[in-house]
């Protein structure tokens, strides 16, 4: 029984952290251009599918591919903000709402026009043994994805907190105004933001198909909202928030469907939002609104 | 000799509504000007307007014989115009040593020569010097306004612009300020001052405007301004 909850444990310690990274590339994204990219989840899918390319089309290496799959990832995510987001940058919030929505099915549908909507089977590039303790069994694809999370997170934060790049995009969310006022280019940040989210949903893109070894145009949906649902957990615009947000998310998931209903652990992820939102409408580590002076 | 800042025939709409009609003024080396007037005469919009947060419709802004209309704000930075916001905006959530170095974010200088000019600021803030780890949003308001002052002063500007520096302060707080802007003038750097408290900006200015409903209606010397009649019944209470 122990055994088997500590495995569970670990499967949403696993689920959690990728949910976590693409948490990120919300949270950040909001906290600094104030909206909410819902292509997000799609670049999971792009991440994916670019991965295929490398390897079974192109016949590149697994590191060459990988590195591939980043670069495209974050084009991507910086072309989009370029193209969709950045002519409305002052426009009303369900505007830009409706046009991240847009350019989701957008990208899904340049998917699907490319690779048709059969799914595509592909083998995980991760090909490392399990390892045992005792009765308890963690697999290969865990273990990595356990280190690049982690890794990952710890380059993000010491890039946010003690880097000069890191503390202007901190400047920005905080006040684009005064923030230009000291020289900060503004456009400039918000591009990075995009393309450090848009790399670490690449990431995420390569752990998640690892795991799921399958191809489709619409793949990217269902965690990319888990994902949101995470960043909003944790507190929306908070890094700290998003990686807790999507590892208590991931966790509370696992365990329900293990112990409760498989059918039903989606709707208790949701739930589980719904109540904190009732209890604390921030998030769990999300800050109260900033009095105005 | 050329102008420092000229400005001639701004205008500026918010939406609809015409809210600079017009104006012209002009800023030499080494002085200190500033713009008086009451709530909603449109001073925040003139300054906001030279430093590029805000467009103007038509006219002109020059500053060292730079057109500055289509410039980005970031870049009128480094071409050396820095200024403090109304209501200081401080990076609440940042240090205040975050914030110091922010203010040096587009300064091409070796870290010796940054390091330094942050010993300079915290030279003329000490205050600032004890809190240095703190964030800046625990600050009393006085620090806030000096930390937004440092802020601005590490850009190393040719032209400091301070938009309400007194709001809020107590008047020994709002004397020290002062002090502090006759300091940096000495120093070398122009200031253009917009002040609801205008017996105190007047009486460290060169010169004055004052701004009544988007429009200059009085300018001149700042101690003939202060003997003006319409000017004491209006703005000196007196």
């Amino acid at each position: 029984m122990l055994i088997s909850i500590l495995e569970q444990l670990i499967n949403g310690l696993r689920t959690g952290s990728i949910y976590a990274l693409i948490a990120l590339g919300y949270t950040m994204v909001y906290g600094i251009a104030k909206m909410i990219n819902f292509a997000h989840g799609d670049i999971i899918m792009v991440g994916a599918y670019t991965l295929y390319i490398g390897i079974a089309l192109l016949n590149l290496s697994i590191p060459i591919s990988i590195l591939l799959t980043v670069i495209v990832c974050s084009v991507v995510g910086v072309a989009v903000e370029k193209i969709a987001y950045k002519p409305l940058r002052n426009a009303p919030p369900l505007a830009v709402l409706i046009t991240a929505i847009g350019v989701s099915y957008f990208l899904q549908s340049v998917s699907l026009l490319i690779f048709k909507a059969t799914p595509i089977p592909f083998n995980s590039v991760i090909n490392l043994q399990s390892v045992k303790f005792g009765s308890l069994n963690i697999s290969g694809i865990t273990i990595v994805t356990l280190i690049v999370t982690t890794i990952s997170m710890i380059i993000l934060t010491l890039f946010i907190n003690k880097t000069k790049a890191g503390t202007a995009m901190r400047a920005v969310s905080e006040d684009k105004g005064a923030a230009q006022l000291v020289g900060i280019n503004v456009n400039k940040t918000i591009s990075m933001t995009f393309a450090i989210g848009s790399a670490l949903a690449a990431l995420a893109g390569i752990l998640y198909i690892c795991q799921y070894q399958t191809l489709k145009p619409t793949m990217g949906a269902l965690p990319g909202i888990k994902a949101f649902v995470a960043a909003v957990l944790g507190g929306i615009g908070s890094i700290p928030g998003a990686m807790l947000g999507g590892i208590v998310l991931g966790i509370i998931e696992s365990l329900s469907k293990a112990y409760i209903s498989t059918e039903l652990s989606d709707a208790i992820v949701f739930g589980v939002l719904v109540v904190v939102l009732l209890v604390k409408p921030s998030g769990i580590l999300g800050k109260k609104q900033n009095e105005k002076v | 000799m050329p102008h420092m800042l000229k400005i001639k025939n701004l205008n500026v709409y918010y939406g609809h509504i015409h809210a600079i009609k017009g104006i012209s003024l002009r800023v030499e080396e080494g002085e200190i000007v500033s713009l008086i007037g009451a709530n909603g005469a449109g001073k925040t919009t003139t300054m906001q307007t030279i430093s590029g947060l805000l467009r103007a419709k038509s006219g002109s802004i020059d500053f060292m014989g730079r057109n500055l209309m289509k410039t980005e704000p970031h870049k009128i930075v480094e071409l050396g115009i820095a200024q403090v916001l109304e209501g200081r905006r401080v990076f609440a959530n940042l240090t205040v040593k975050e914030n110091i170095q922010m203010g040096s974010y587009t300064v091409k200088d070796s870290l010796e020569g940054l390091r330094q000019a942050r010993k300079d600021i915290y030279d003329k803030f000490p205050r600032l010097r004890e809190r240095k780890e703190q964030l800046a949003g625990t600050l009393s308001g006085g620090e806030q306004q000096m930390l937004a002052m440092g802020r601005a002063l590490m850009t190393r500007p040719r032209l400091l612009i301070l938009d309400e520096p007194s709001m809020g302060l107590s008047p020994l707080l709002v004397k020290e300020i002062f002090e502090i802007i006759k300091e940096v003038n000495k120093s070398g750097v122009t200031v253009l001052l917009v002040e609801q408290n205008a017996k105190m900006a007047l009486s460290v200015s060169d010169r004055a405007y004052v701004l009544e409903t988007g429009k200059i209606s009085i300018e001149g010397k700042a101690e003939e301004l202060m003997k003006n009649e319409s000017i004491k019944k209006a703005y000196l209470g007196a």
